[in-house]
This record gives structure tokens, C-alpha cells and sequence, in this order.
């Protein structure tokens, strides 16, 4: 029930934030990108469409969830409203968790709008697993974006941090292939480098194997591939919604 | 609202087994995790400098420089089996022509395929990788006469192509123009020459490099005189 009013109150608050009119734009946009690109091509028309308006709404989806979680909890910071908040008869894990929950609905919301335009070019099958895929990999986003908004407290460094911790779990996987490269010289420092890299990447996501754009255009992928990359962002999300929740426990209001 | 924290120990137990289960869980996922099987891949076709150019969105310097990455950890370390020596050279070749084209200044490009893809055991893939250097060089003879010079060494001594190695010497006697080309580079093929057998093309140069009063330095030109001498006494007599 409380975490019902919390996730109502997300969502209230992304209409009247701007959100319910940049996504559609941000659709169409991409929609007609995609066409103007597939006047462009000589070959593979449909496919190109389909890669290029998946990776711009992906992003964009990411973009725009992570600005609206941090904008949110500094607008609430700033307001005293989290103080307000926290005078209620509500447990902090409560709290908490049903933000998140909130976030994480609206997250839900935008994959599935996001989804919809990709049935003009792809299988259902596949961009029911992309959409299930960016659901996910949106909640990890919108807990990486309240874990950082809340420990944080300022706009630009809690912005640049869920970016980087992104930007990392989708391109972690090559660092580390270029890491262990054979024509890197096997020196101390490259060795330490190279262990920092594995250290680093047992905790972080691998994002790179998540709502990956090749399902929309060679078919969706075998149910093992898609639970295992599932699993991950949902472990994952665990881990920094529990993260955000001993930070949160911690603080001395 | 930092600083105002609440001591560790008054956080609830659940909360601390909680956070160390689910961190756990997480590595204990990652390392389970499957591995991407290496698979035997050749280089794909590049894409054209104009389309690294536009990817690059006006950073050409830094993309260049990751494309070479890309490049390089195109093998074994990139989750392939087939090791750089068995890859399309003509593909690679392609791949070095646009990343240089992307950022000319760059010796990054030059250096790899003179020190590392034409250093293969492979005749044919060594010598397509020296001409790509050999082409390249005339674009701007004087930023890139050494990997030219190091071509010619390899042309020399790893595939006994005397005629090549001297071509390669030549285009660097003929093309570099900077004051700080060092004179054992742009003097190259006459020691080439003497190795040919060609002693008295070699003595003719020789004799007219000092004769040109370029050289400056006495040891050098003392040397070189030296090797004049040396030249002449192993002239057939004249009949």
C-alpha cells in the first residue's frame, strides 16, 4: 500500500516534470531518424532503421531516467521535504525501498513506450526481450541515480557518477580484452593494471550483455542467455538498492 | 547533511546482512558468469575514414588512437583465437591507411606496422606490410623516414631484398628535406649499394655527398672518406 502511493507519486511527478511529453518526443524523433536514414541505405533498409532507433532510445531512455531520479531528490533535499518525509510513522527502509520502487515504475513505463515503435520492424518475441531487458537495466540506472543522489547531495557530481558507473558496466568487457592483449609488455605496472581491471570488473554490471540491439535484428536470444543477463541487472540492482539503504539508515535526521 | 551521521553500530543487523549477502551474490554471479568463448575471427572490412571521422564526432585524434587499441587487441586478448600474424593483411593494411588518414600526425600507425605486423615470419605478409610504410612515407616524408629507415633494415637483413631495401633508402635520400633527418638515414643506400656489390655506384655517391660540403661534422665526414678510401681499394685495376 505505501509503496503503491510512492510509485503513484513518481509517476505524478514525471508528468508534470516534462516527462510525459519528451519521451513521445523523443520516440518520434527517433522514429524519424530512422526513416530518414532508410531513404539513405541501399541495403538492409529495415535493419538499419530498426539498430539506429534501438540504440537512440536505449540511451535516451537511460539519460532521461537517471536526470529525472537525481533531479527529484535534490528537488526534494532542497524543499526540506525529505525531512517532512521522514517525520512521518514510515520506517527509512520503506522509504527508501519505495522510491525506488517508484523510479523503478516509471522505468518500466518508458521501456514499454520505447519498446512499442520497434513492433514496426522487429519480431515480437525479440522486442518483448529488449523491452524486458531495458526495464531492468532502467532500474539499475534509477537505483545507481538515488544511491548517488542521496550520498552525494549535489546535482553534477551525483549526475557524473551514475553516468560513469554506465559507461563502465557497458565497456568494461573490452577494457579487460584489451587489457590481457598479447602485445601489451608484461611488466609490474601492466600486470597491476591489468588486476585493478578484473578487480574492478567483478563489481560492476555487465551491461554490454544486456538489451543488446543484435536480438532486435538476428532474432531474440535463447531464454539462458536472456535470464543470465536478467539475473546480473537484478542482483545488481539489489546490491545498490541495499547500498543506498545502509547509506540512508546512517543519516542522523 | 554530510557529517551528520549516525554511528555504524546503530544500524540494524539485517541491514549489515543484507548488504554483505547481496554483495556476495553479486561476485559470486560475476564469477560465474560465462566467459565469451574465443572464437577464430578475421579483421572485419574497416569503416572508411569518413565514417571514423564522423563516429569520432570531432575528437579524430583520440579516435584514432582507440581504433588502433581496437586493432591491436584484435586477436587472442579480444576473445579471438587467430593471432595478428594470420590475419588479412591487405584488410589490415586498409585498417592502418584509414586510422592514419584520421589523424596523419600520428605515428601510432607506422610504428605498429613496422615493429610489430612486418616483423612476422610470413614473406608475403611482411612485405605487404613495408609497402604500405613505403606508400604512407611520401605523404610526409620528413615526420615519417623512420619507420621508412626501419623497413629498409628489415628488407635488408630479414628478407635478403637487397634491391628492395636500397628502393626504401633511396626514397629516403631522394624525399626527406628536415635538417634533423640524421645523416645515417639519408646515407643509407650507399652502404646498401657496397652490400650489392654496386661499388661504384656507391663510390660515386659517396664521393659526391663529400664533395657537396653537407657534412659538417669532421668524424662524420672523416668516416665517410674513410669508407671512400675503402671503396677505391677494392675497384677492380683498370685495364
Amino acid at each position: 500500500m505505501q509503496a503503491a502511493i510512492f510509485i503513484r507519486l513518481a509517476l505524478i511527478e514525471a508528468r508534470r516534470g516534462g516527462l510525459a511529453w519528451l519521451a513521445p518526443l523523443c520516440i518520434a524523433l527517433g522514429v524519424a531518424l530512422g526513416v530518414f536514414l532508410a531513404q539513405l541505405a541501399i541495403t538492409e533498409s529495415r535493419l538499419l532503421q530498426v539498430a539506429v532507433v534501438a540504440a537512440l532510445l536505449r540511451l535516451s531512455a537511460v539519460l532521461m531516467l537517471a536526470a529525472q531520479v537525481v533531479s527529484s531528490v535534490r528537488r526534494e533535499a532542497d524543499e526540506r521535504r525529505l525531512e517532512l518525509l521522514l517525520a512521518l510513522p514510515l520506517g527509512r527502509a520503506t522509504q527508501y525501498l519505495g522510491r525506488l520502487a517508484g523510479f523503478v515504475a516509471l522505468g518500466v513505463v518508458l521501456a514499454a513506450c520505447f519498446a512499442l515503435p520497434l513492433l514496426l520492424w522487429s519480431p515480437p518475441a525479440a522486442v518483448l526481450a529488449w523491452a524486458a531487458s531495458l526495464a531492468l537495466e532502467l532500474a539499475l540506472v534509477a537505483a545507481a541515480a538515488l544511491f548517488f543522489a542521496m550520498s552525494l547531495t549535489q546535482l553534477v557530481p551525483a549526475l557524473a557518477a551514475t553516468a560513469g558507473l554506465y559507461v563502465l558496466a557497458r565497456s568494461i568487457s573490452a577494457v579487460q580484452a584489451i587489457a590481457s592483449g598479447p602485445l601489451a609488455e608484461h611488466s609490474l605496472a601492466h600486470e597491476l593494471g591489468r588486476g585493478t581491471v578484473s578487480a574492478l570488473a567483478f563489481l560492476l554490471p555487465t551491461l554490454d550483455r544486456a538489451t543488446r540491439t543484435e536480438w532486435l535484428l538476428y532474432g531474440p536470444p535463447d531464454s539462458r542467455t536472456l535470464s543470465v543477463a536478467l539475473a546480473g541487472m537484478l542482483i545488481y540492482t539489489a546490491l545498490l538498492a541495499m547500498a543506498g539503504l545502509f547509506d540512508f539508515q546512517r543519516r542522523a535526521l | 547533511m554530510r557529517g551528520e551521521e549516525r554511528p555504524l553500530a546503530a544500524l540494524p543487523t539485517w541491514l549489515w546482512l543484507g548488504l554483505a549477502a547481496v554483495l556476495a551474490v553479486h561476485i559470486g554471479w560475476r564469477a560465474l558468469e560465462p566467459l565469451a568463448q574465443p572464437r577464430e575471427l578475421d579483421l572485419p572490412a574497416p569503416p572508411s575514414a569518413a565514417a571514423l571521422r564522423v563516429a569520432s564526432m570531432g575528437e579524430a585524434e583520440a579516435t584514432a588512437r582507440v581504433a588502433m587499441l581496437y586493432l591491436q587487441a584484435f586477436d587472442y586478448g579480444a576473445g579471438n583465437l587467430t593471432p595478428y600474424r594470420k590475419l588479412d593483411y591487405r584488410r589490415l593494411a586498409e585498417w592502418l591507411d584509414h586510422i592514419l588518414e584520421l589523424d596523419p600526425r600520428s605515428q601510432y600507425p607506422l610504428f605498429a606496422a613496422a615493429r610489430v605486423y612486418a616483423e612476422t615470419a610470413d614473406e608475403t605478409r611482411a612485405r605487404l606490410m613495408l609497402e604500405f610504410v613505403y606508400r604512407e612515407f611520401f605523404v610526409d616524408p620528413d615526420r615519417r623516414w623512420p619507420w621508412l629507415a626501419h623497413a629498409a633494415l628489415l628488407a635488408k637483413h630479414r628478407l635478403q631484398d637487397l634491391a628492395l631495401a636500397r628502393r626504401y633508402a633511396q626514397a629516403i635520400e631522394q624525399y626527406t628535406r628536415a635538417s634533423d633527418v640524421p645523416l645515417w638515414a639519408k646515407h643509407m643506400e650507399i652502404f646498401i649499394l657496397e652490400d650489392m656489390n654496386e661499388l661504384e655506384a656507391a663510390r660515386i655517391m659517396l664521393g659526391g655527398l663529400l664533395a657537396s660540403g653537407t657534412i659538417r661534422d669532421p668524424a662524420e665526414a672523416r668516416f665517410l672518406a674513410d669508407r671512400l678510401k675503402a671503396l677505391e681499394a677494392r675497384r677492380p685495376p683498370a685495364r
